[in-house]
Parts: C-alpha cells; structure tokens; sequence
C-alpha cells in the first residue's frame, strides 16, 4: 500500500515540502530556542502575511518566488521593529513580539479583504497562507523551498561558530569584536527564510510548532549543539513525513494540524523519556534518592538503639523501629528489607533485625559524614 | 442606535475590557500568552458546541475558559520541569491545542456552523445582526451585553485584587514573603485573560484581541512609569484606536478588525516616536543636546590647555580651523560647538582664534576638576 502511495504525485509534493520544512525550521529552530526566542518563529510568520498580500497587489502574480520575496521583505521589517522596540524602550521582548505579530497580521488583514474585493479571478488561493494548503503544493513550490532553505542551511553552516557563541555565550561574542547585533539580525533572518516555506504547508498559526516543538524534543536528548541540530531536523523530517501520510490515508484531516500533531507526540515522548533530565529519569532518581535516604536513616537509628545495649548486635523487633521513624510504614519494611540484602542488617528467626558489623561501620561511616 | 454607533460601542467596551488585564500581562512579560490563549481556546469552544449543540450556549464560554486555563496551567507545569524554557513551553502548548481544534472542526465541518476562520479573523460587522431579546424587547447586540459584563467583571477583579497585582507584578519576592499566594494571582489574571478573549473571539476575533491587549498598554508604559495611570492611558489608547480603525475600514470598505489592529499598532508608532522623554524623536535630541554640552566643555579645556585668553597663548591650537584636525570634529561639528559656546559666553571670537573670555576659564576649570 505504502507504494501505491508514494507513486501518487499529489503526496510525493506533500511529503516532499513537509520534509524540508521540517529540516530547515527544525535546525534553525534549534538557535531559536536556544536563546529563548521561541515564539520567534510565531511572530515571523504572522509579520509575513502583509508581505504576501502587498506582494500579490503589486504584481498581480501568484508565483512562489514573487510571494515569498514579499514575506520576507515583511519579516525583515517586523524584525528591525522588534529590535527598534526592545533596544530603544522598556519594552520586553514579549512586548514587541505580541505588537509585531498582531499589528503585522492586522495589516495583512486589511489588504487580503481589499484584495477580495478586486475584480479579477486570480485572487483565489492567497487564503491558503493562513491555514496552510498542502495539497497545493506544485513543483514550482518545491524548488522555491528547495532554494530559500538551502540557501538557509549554507548560511547556517558558514556561521556555524558564530551562531553556537550568540546562543550559549553572547557577551563573549560582543567582547571577541564579532558584530553581535549582525549576527543576531541574520540569524532571525534565516527564521524568516524557514517560515516562509513553512506558510504554504502548514499556515500562520501552526508554524510556531515546526520551529519550537523539533528542537526542544531535541534538546531532550543531547547536551550538544551539533546533536541538537541534527536531531531537531531529524524530528522535524519525521513529523513532516508522518503527518503528511496520516492525512492523506485518513480521511478529513488537514495535513498541518496532522504534522504539529505529531511533533507534539514526538515532544511528548522527549519529554518523558529522555536520558538524565527526563521526567520519567526524574521521578526515578527522586524514588532511588528516597529510598537511600530512608534506609540510611534506619541503619544510624539502629546504630543509636544498639548504644542502649551491651552489644550492638542487639536485636529489634519490627514494631519499635517503625514506631521510631517518622518516614512511612512502607518504606521502614522496604529499607530494612535493602538493608538486609547489602549485609548490613540481618534478620533474626522471630522478624526482629540487628546490625552486623559491617552496618556498624557503614552507621559510623554515616555520623562521620554528618558532622 | 444605527448599526455604526453599535459597533463602535463594542469595539470599544472590547478595546477597553482587553487594556485591563493586558497592563499586567506587559509589565508581567507574558503578553504572548495572550496569543496562545486565544488559539488555545478553539478545542474547548468545539468540545462545548458537541456537548450542547448550540453555538450560543453559556457552556462554549465555560469550555473556552477551561481551555485558557489549561493552556496557562500546562505551560507552567512543562516550565516547572526545567526541561524547557518558559518562551519554548508556550510555543508547545498552543499550536497542539490549536490542532486539536483544528481537526474537530474539520472532522465534522459538515454538521457545524463553527469555521476556524471566524475565530481568529472574527466579524464584527454581524454583530449587530445578533440581538438581545428578553420578552420580545430588543435591548441591542448580544455582544454589547456580554463584552460589558466581561468588562464590568475584568475592572472589578483588578479593583479588589488592585495592590495584591501591583505587588506581585513589580516584586513578585515580596509579595510571596507577605503571604500573598502569586501563585493564585497569576491564575486570576488568566482566568480574566481567557474570559476576554472567550468574550472577544466571535466579535472582533482572536488576532485583534492580542492586538488589543498588547499594544494600548505597551504605549501607555512609555508615557508613565505610574500602574493606576498606566491602566487609564492604555484603555484610552485602545479606545481611540478602535474608533480610528472602524472609521478606515469603513472608508476603505476592508476588514474591520484588521483595521483596528493596525490603528493600534499606528498609535503605538506615534507614541514611540513622539512620547514625552522616552520617544524616540525625544531621545535623539537628548542626545544631540548632549553630545553638543560634552562639546562645549571639551572646547574649553582643549583651549584652556593651549593657554587661550592668557598670554601664553598658542594661537595655532587656539584656531578654529584646527579643531577638525586635534579633537578630530567634522567641520560643522566645530562650528555648531563653536557657536553654543559663543552663545553661552565661554569664549570670545577673534578672526580666526577662539579666545576665552573669564567666565569660558571658570567653565573649564570646573570641568576638569570634575
């Protein structure tokens, strides 16, 4: 079946164009995220669609090229204006992003209804930005996607060095004499470029997740730059894939609410699973660090009722410790019961429990370490 | 009323009802939560529309709201985590609630009048088209009735909570040390936030409400540092704002809300360049009259230096001339320093030689004792 599929032109478009958007707004999205600008990518496409709509008013032509050329001349603008408002003002980051996107978008507005309200056929279509129209991909869509992120990448990698200090160490790159604020322009510039391609596919609103979502899953599973951009494209490739043959084999669903779909159970599982800093590693770790905690408190407190006898192999039943520590029932049975299997406790014919010699050394050991 | 003044009085009681809760969602940092709530708020309208069947049930509100809260309460938890930042958790969250809405929708597009059009892009020229009857009286557009209540509402709660907000947004450490819960403020906020933007959505649309809630207080803060000012200066920007925007749309037969969001985003550019001390045109002549002060005092202990005024004086250096080549000054430069400096009295012109007059002494004297 999966060959019948991928014989049909329509699809092999779709797949096609989600797979390099997700490549490109997966990779930059990285540095996005990085510097804690993810709604960078949110912003940006927002800001474009006046660029698109003027640029169709102005030429009167649907080409790809002529389309994105105004998208990214609009981001451009938003971009100085977000960085116009944050470097001149008060006004955070948030703050000029939340006036940008909304403001940019308005206008849009404005000039799609103007738009309609022309006489000539050749308006139909431009609405497709809004919510993304994948199924209208054509050849001409993809080599203008093939060229703006390959250019994007080429431009990624040149700057690599560059771009890895803007994201974890700035006032080192401004101290070095590199030109940070340059920088920082060309690689929003680049989002632009990734969300413009992203447009046609998945629309406006569901762009933000094609750069946030492959990224920070990423970042879930590496400590490394050159992983985490690896991987965010990876991830990206494979939400644009699945989603784009999810639509296709089920029937009524879009192909950009499929694709974010699926990058929010790739987040999901990074999430929960990734190594070290996962939450499920998280809630292991804080049970291990528990239980550790309540055997040792055990082992010392046996240690401290052996001193009330003449011999520290004194035996205690059950009852008394657990009646002695205030941690809960269960972990008193569950600490003791690892106690005894590290040989440091043991237990006697009738279920009461003392120390051996080497729980003493270890309880000792433990009040060395305290005081 | 005619149908113009009812619109009008919806955008503004919306213009208004947003500059509320979006003074503290600026001064907080969070006014992209206000972009993600208002996406977010499409499945729980969805949900609402299957559970009842009819688009005008109170429930879609209270769906919508649950689905605001949720947004607010999960990005906080995936924050919490440390795995993502506060900007990344945010950008997660929306755009998958969205989807979901998205595919609601879609899945049964054939048996309900609910477009994903209409929530972010919004009609408000239907509005009055929706009355409010009560015993066959029409008493106006439903939605005049319920954004007053939203607003009545938005002012009560930031009235009762006022110093209990204000503390916490400026210093959210003292407030928690003083026993206010910041937590349950944050959640009020958003309760209101999201009953905004429930209010606003099928009136003016999502895209406007951010516009709304962001923009107004954003230009309000550069005009005042002060909070209760800040709240009046953004509501009436709004207010204005919206009017300006129904009056071009109307000219320019386009879509409302689009209009309006551009007003703001205009009137925001009017405050950004013309505000009172913090503007853009008013930070450049500080500037200007600055680097020209800094001029004037380099001149005289640059000429103070090379003994003008006295008779040890080196009337080379002491030539206008040679400013442009010693302190490497353009030319116009100079002769503007020269001038301010004339004009104050510092120094006294003679041909070509600038000589200090007593007065440009003591000036420079001062200068470099500082």
């Amino acid at each position: 079946m999966i060959f019948s599929i991928l014989q049909d032109y329509t699809l092999r478009h779709v797949i096609f164009g989600a797979a390099i958007l997700g490549i490109v707004s997966g990779t930059l999205g990285s540095f996005a995220v990085l510097r804690q600008r993810s709604l960078l990518g949110d912003t940006m496409s927002h800001a474009a669609l006046p660029g698109i709509a003027l640029a169709f008013m102005i030429t009167g032509s649907k080409a790809p090229f002529i389309l994105l050329t105004g998208a990214a001349l609009a981001g451009w603008l938003g971009t100085l204006a977000i960085l116009v408002i944050t470097g001149r003002t008060r006004i955070k980051e948030d703050g000029a992003q939340g006036i940008v996107l909304s403001v940019f978008f308005g206008i849009g507005l404005v000039l799609l209804s103007r738009i309609q309200r022309m006489p000539s056929a050749a308006k139909a279509g431009l609405d497709k930005f809004l919510f993304g129209q994948a199924a209208t991909l054509l050849t001409s869509d993809i080599i203008a996607m093939l060229v703006v992120g390959g250019t994007a990448m080429v431009v990624m990698l040149v700057l690599w060095k560059e771009f890895k200090l803007l994201s974890f160490d700035p006032e080192f790159l401004t101290a070095s004499g590199f030109p940070t604020r340059t920088l920082e322009y060309i690689l929003t510039f680049l989002i632009v470029g990734a969300v413009v391609i992203g447009l046609q596919t998945v629309g406006v609103v569901l762009m933000s997740a094609m750069v946030v979502a492959p990224a920070a899953s990423a970042r879930q599973w590496t400590n490394r730059l050159e992983g985490m951009v690896a991987l965010s494209g990876v991830f990206g490739a494979i939400a644009g894939i699945s989603g784009a043959l999810i639509s296709s084999l089920v029937e009524k669903v879009p192909t950009g609410p499929a694709i974010v779909l699926a990058l929010g159970c790739i987040a999901a599982c990074s999430l929960l699973f990734g190594p070290e800093r996962g939450i499920l590693s998280q809630i292991l770790r804080r049970q291990r660090n528990r239980q550790t905690y309540a055997a040792n408190r055990i082992l010392q407190g046996l240690w401290v009722l052996s001193l009330h006898h003449k011999e520290y192999q004194h035996p205690h039943a059950i009852d008394t410790l657990e009646a002695l520590f205030t941690i809960s029932r269960g972990s008193v049975r569950g600490g003791l019961e690892a106690l005894a299997s590290q040989g440091l406790i043991k237990k006697d014919s009738i279920g009461r429990f003392a120390l051996t010699p080497l729980g003493r050394e270890k309880a000792l050991a433990l009040e060395g370490e305290q005081s | 009323m005619n149908a113009h003044l009812e619109i009008l009085s919806i955008a503004v009681v919306v213009a208004i009802a947003c500059a509320l809760p979006g003074t503290f969602l600026v001064l907080r940092k969070r006014a992209l939560i206000s972009d993600a709530i208002s996406h977010a708020v499409l499945p729980g309208i969805v949900l609402g529309f299957f559970m009842t069947g009819n688009i005008n049930s109170p429930l879609l509100m209270l769906g919508a709201v649950a689905a605001g809260l949720f947004t607010a309460w999960l990005t906080e938890l995936l924050a919490k985590t440390r795995l993502v930042k506060e900007d990344a958790a945010i950008g997660l969250v929306f755009p998958v609630l969205f989807s979901i809405g998205v595919l609601l929708v879609s899945r049964h597009a054939g048996n309900i009048h609910l477009d994903t059009d209409a929530v972010l892009l919004g009609e408000l020229a239907f509005a009055p088209f929706d009355r409010m009857m009560i015993q066959g009286t029409d008493l106006g557009p439903r939605s005049l009735w319920s954004m007053s209540a939203i607003l009545l509402l938005n002012s009560v709660v930031i009235l009762l909570l006022y110093k209990e907000l204000k503390l916490s947004t400026f210093d959210s450490g003292l407030a928690q040390a003083q026993g206010f819960k910041p937590h349950r403020l944050h959640y009020a906020l958003m309760t209101l936030v999201s009953l905004t933007v429930v209010g606003a959505f099928d009136s003016v649309g999502s895209i406007l409400v951010v516009a709304l809630m962001v923009a107004p207080p954003a230009a309000a803060f550069l005009l005042t540092k002060r909070l209760a000012p800040m709240i009046f200066i953004g509501a009436l920007i709004g207010a204005i704002s919206a009017i300006i925007g129904y009056g071009v749309a109307v000219l320019g037969d386009v879509s409302i809300a689009g209009s309006m969001a551009g007003a703001c985003g205009f009137s925001f550019l009017v405050v950004l360049l013309f505000a009172p001390q913090r503007g853009l045109v008013a930070q450049q002549v500080m500037r200007r009259t600055q680097t020209l002060h800094l001029g004037v005092r380099m001149l005289v202990v640059h000429l103070s230096h090379h003994g003008s005024g006295t008779n040890q004086m080196d009337e080379n250096e002491c030539r206008k001339d040679h400013l442009t080549q010693h302190i490497a000054w353009t030319a116009s430069f100079a002769n503007k320093v020269a001038e301010s400096a004339i004009k104050q009295g510092f120094i006294m012109p003679h041909h070509q030689v600038l000589k200090l007059t007593p007065k440009g002494i003591l000036v420079a004297q001062e200068a470099m004792t500082q």
